[in-house]
This record gives structure tokens, sequence and C-alpha cells, in this order.
């Protein structure tokens, strides 16, 4: 219902209240914390968040992909892809009391 | 890498701060995505990526042991989109 995005500030704003550290140090160290996870995936390493989720680097290999407005065909590279598995405990915690009403 | 791996590595830049609050720093992060993504809200963390929740209709299911026919209720899937830069970094040409 509430339909607001959360970001990085909104993020080191709750780090400032609830750990004490500066507005800027609470930034940093979010912005450390999403270049720790990124390193990870771009050396294929797979991110493991108990409770949250786990990433994980797929590689795609060279397919036909149809551009969809003009129909004409191109050859789409091989390239690497992150993907998320969300955690039960997260899946479940989404669909409990307040979730339903984006 | 693990959550605590994630706390060690955060901890080799951040060595004047204590183990417990690292943990808590990282509880803290995931535990805000979640939250947000419960209200409904979105998540944009600019460069690496995006979270959002997306419905999924109510459908007739099936037990895939029984065969027998279950309702299945709508629901929200959590969904992560990486950003332009986790993609490019992902994908940047190595000669």
């Amino acid at each position: 219902m509430s339909n607001q995005t959360v970001t990085r500030a909104f993020l080191s704003e709750a780090i400032f209240k609830e750990v004490g550290l500066s507005r800027t140090e609470s930034l940093d160290i979010i912005d450390d914390f999403l270049e720790i996870i990124s390193k990870s995936l771009e050396t294929e390493e797979q991110v493991k968040l108990a409770g949250f989720g786990t990433f994980v680097t797929r590689k795609k290999t060279e397919r036909i992909g149809r551009n969809p407005k003009t129909k004409e065909e191109v050859m789409i590279t091989p390239r690497r892809v992150v993907t998320f598995r969300s955690s039960r405990m997260m899946r479940n915690k989404v669909n409990s009391g307040e979730s339903s009403t984006s | 890498m693990t959550k605590s791996e994630l706390v060690l590595r955060l901890m080799s830049k951040y060595s004047h701060l204590r183990k417990k609050d690292v943990e808590k720093i990282v509880e803290i992060v995931l535990n805000e995505i979640t939250d947000a993504l419960s209200k409904g809200d979105r998540v944009e963390l600019r460069g690496f990526g995006s979270f959002v929740t997306k419905k999924r209709e109510a459908r007739q299911g099936r037990n895939p042991r029984t065969g027998e026919s279950v309702a299945v209720q709508e629901k929200y899937v959590p969904f992560f989109k990486a950003g332009k830069e986790m993609r490019e970094r992902l994908n940047k040409k190595v000669s």
C-alpha cells in the first residue's frame, strides 16, 4: 500500500540510528557491503545469506533472439547473469499479514 | 560466501568496529530489505540491483504425488533484478 522505494539513504539511516555510526560511515559500509557481494558474483562465487536468499552467477550461451518491435532476428551474445533465489523465510514474511497490500 | 564470511570481509576494512556491530549492520540491511518487500515497497540499490515483489494469481494446482487438485492462493514472490553496473561488470570484455 505504501509503495515507497527503499534506497541506500534509507538503509544508512537505520544503521546511523540503531548502531550509532556516523551518517557518512553508515553509507560507506553499505557501499562496501554491496561491493563485497558484487565482487563475489563477479568471480562466480555463490553468495548465501541465511534467512534472506542466495545469489548465483549463471552463464548463458549464445542464442537467437528477436527484436519484439521489428521482429528482426538478432544474435544474443553469451553472457553472465545474476539470479536470486529468496529463502523460505523471506517468502513467508512477504506473504504474511501486511504483505498483500502492494 | 556466507553471511559470516561477509561479516569477516567487512571487518577487514572496518577493524575499528566491534564484530557484534558489523553483524548487526548486516542484519539491519537484510531485514530492512525483507520488511520493505513485505510492505509491498521496492528496494533500489543503484549499481547493485533492485528487489520487488511480483504477484502470482491464485490458481488450481495439483499435488504432483497424488494427482489431487488443490487450490493455490494468490501470493507475492520476491524478485531481484541486477542493476546496470552489475550487469556490465559481469560481462566486461576480457581481452
